[in-house]
């Protein structure tokens, strides 16, 4: 391997540029003080986490895992999502802080990149975590507060799609029986091959009614009306309370005034392997992937010894502030260019500006070669140059 | 929000059937379709927009999003494993990927090297028939790689089997059916969700109705 050069980075690092980091913080602001209204508390965790800890609760994929050793030898990893370190905070450092809990949190997460670039390997998230609420008024907050978001940032052609875990096994495993074979359709599910689910569901030795139970499935999408379509293909008595608990929540939806943007969706599955119940996504126009994620997971907290049912969503700035295009306000800044013998008076000004909220350069003309290219980057320019008190040419 | 979809469609082998397909399932292509060396094809009255590209690079189009659909083999699905929902088998194209050698050749080395344009679904098939293997990447004219000694075996895809036999290749083992998958972005899968069923559902209708007459 040749030595990079000083313009190279590891695959998926990415610089962030004034403009870009300016626009990001202004969205990723408003994103916080919705969440933060709603009662929700930020807390930051650490960078570093140990493998066997967070690194092996989280659903991130081994092989996309940052890793290092300590000195000790011990293996860590860069943190790959922020829901394992919040489950681990939980049970230790908030472990006496009862349930329910609210925490958010907005920080970098980092998977490595095996392929190409294109994508990052360290992206921003802001999420919120409700832990020790089993009910669907948790259920119904998570997402109006993820519809709320969107919808205050208006995030054009924004949809969520709420799908369940618990229905979809079910009913495979109240056709098929054994779990292997609910496994072997499950695998085709998670990859997204309903070409081979369809075939697969075809070879198996099943009645007429259940085979076309089981392709009836890959069509469960859409509106309320999906909730009877599910039901129509006769689940088991699971089966049929996943579909309550859907209908629940889409009338508890409607009650925030959420519903609108909703979409039911049975074949949703998430990548995170994590997830125990319903499971959803948000999506804007233009964006090929998923802008928020989230949903019910039940066992995790368990693995950190402090059981609890627990519900979240990440939101992924980069998409984000993608999916807003253009509409941002543009940072403006102003610039005092001084000399010395106008120093104070340039000083007040400043202060003055600064005060009203403005963002305020000052510049000593000495330390400027070119001042036409360098007064260009302004939208307003003071000179205050030369002996003639009081005199401003802006 | 513009209800046009785009489509990356694979120029080549498989864009010929897959263009009769569409325009038998009922969507207005413009006939400069097929000579024009365009690469971008607006066609309106479809509510469609075409995008042409090479056949391996129609999922990577998919999964970035800049395309919502697209038809691709299953051969460049096993080979790129994009995150891509595969809904429909558009049943065109049919071929299968399979090992061919020279006749009576039997692997002296180890790990007998194995050239083709697959590395992953070849690097793969070998793993899970436990077999050590070294594997080389061409880019075309596989079966010239075990001709002129740079490998011992390929893996490729079969129609005919003519190609092998002008060569003096014999197929060894076959490793799975292929033919040209409809496939959907995630995400437009649920953002369009009503202009893409449709045309799932009308595409479906048409190759199984096909299916019914053969």
């Amino acid at each position: 391997m040749s030595k990079p050069f000083v313009f190279e980075k590891p695959a998926g690092m990415r610089d962030t540029l004034p403009a870009f980091y300016q626009k990001n913080e202004d969205i990723k602001n408003k994103i916080k003080q919705e969440m933060e209204s709603w009662g929700y508390q930020f807390i930051q965790t650490p960078t570093l986490e140990y493998h066997d800890t967070v690194g092996e609760a989280s659903a991130i994929l081994d092989q996309q895992l940052f890793k290092l050793l300590d000195m000790e030898g011990k293996t860590l990893v860069l943190r790959p999502d922020m829901t394992a370190p919040i489950a681990r905070v939980v049970s230790s450092s908030m472990k006496h802080v009862a349930y329910p809990l609210r925490l958010a949190y907005s920080s970098p997460v980092f998977r490595a990149q095996q392929r190409e670039g294109g994508r990052p390997a360290e992206f921003e998230q802001v999420g919120i975590e409700l832990i020790g609420e089993g009910t669907a008024s948790a259920e119904a907050e998570a997402l109006a507060l993820m519809s709320e978001v969107f919808k205050k940032n208006e995030i054009a052609g924004f949809t969520v799609a709420v799908g369940h875990i618990g229905f979809v096994q079910e009913l495979l495993s109240d056709i098929l029986g054994n779990d292997d074979r609910a496994g072997e359709l499950l695998r085709y599910l998670n990859e997204k091959n309903y070409v081979g689910y369809t075939s697969h569901v075809k070879k198996l030795p099943l009645s007429s009614i259940d085979t076309k139970r089981l392709l009836k499935l890959l069509d469960l999408r859409g509106g309320i009306e999906v909730l009877d379509e599910a039901s129509s293909l006769n689940p088991n008595r699971r089966g049929q309370q996943t579909l309550q608990e859907l209908e629940d929540l889409y009338h508890l939806l409607e009650d925030y005034d959420a519903a609108q943007n909703i979409v039911f969706d049975f074949t949703l599955f998430s990548h995170m392997s994590y997830y125990t119940g319903i499971v959803f996504e948000g999506y804007g126009a233009g964006i090929g992937a998923p802008i928020a994620s989230g949903g019910r997971y039940d066992d995790l907290l368990s693995r950190f010894d402090r059981k609890a049912p627990a519900i979240g969503f990440a939101i992924r700035m980069d998409y984000f502030v993608e999916a807003l295009g253009k509409k941002s306000d543009d940072t403006r800044r102003q610039c005092i260019l001084y000399t010395d013998e106008r120093r104070k008076e340039a000083l007040k000004l400043a202060r003055d500006k600064r005060s009203e909220g403005k963002r305020v350069v000052m510049q000593n003309l000495s330390g400027v070669k070119n001042v036409d290219e360098f007064s260009k980057r302004f939208d307003d320019v003071h000179y205050l140059i030369g002996t003639q008190q009081g005199e401003d040419f802006s | 929000m513009s209800t046009v979809l785009t489509m990356a469609m694979p120029k080549g082998r498989i864009f010929e059937e897959a263009v009769d397909l569409l325009r038998q399932a009922g969507y207005p292509l413009p006939p400069e379709f097929d000579e024009s060396r365009k690469l971008i094809i607006d066609a309106p009255e479809a509510g469609l927009r075409f995008i042409l590209a090479k056949p391996m690079d129609v999922p990577t189009y998919v999964e970035h999003g800049v395309a919502d659909i697209g038809i691709a083999g299953k051969d460049v699905m096993l080979e790129e494993e994009r995150d891509v929902y595969e809904v429909l088998d558009l049943k065109i194209s049919e071929c299968y990927l399979a090992v061919a050698g020279l006749p009576n050749g039997h692997d002296q080395r180890v790990a007998p090297k194995i050239a083709s344009k697959y590395p992953n679904v070849a690097s793969h098939y070998f793993r899970e028939q436990g077999q050590q293997v070294e594997v080389i990447k061409l880019n075309g004219s596989i079966e010239l790689a075990p001709l002129i000694g740079l490998a011992d075996r390929i893996v490729d895809i079969v129609s005919t089997g003519r190609t092998l036999k002008e060569n003096g290749l014999v197929e060894l083992e076959k490793i799975a059916d292929i033919t040209s998958r409809l496939i959907v972005n995630p995400a437009s899968y649920r953002l369009h969700a009503v202009r893409i069923n449709d045309l799932v559902e009308r595409l479906r209708t048409l190759v199984e109705s096909k299916e019914e007459v053969q």
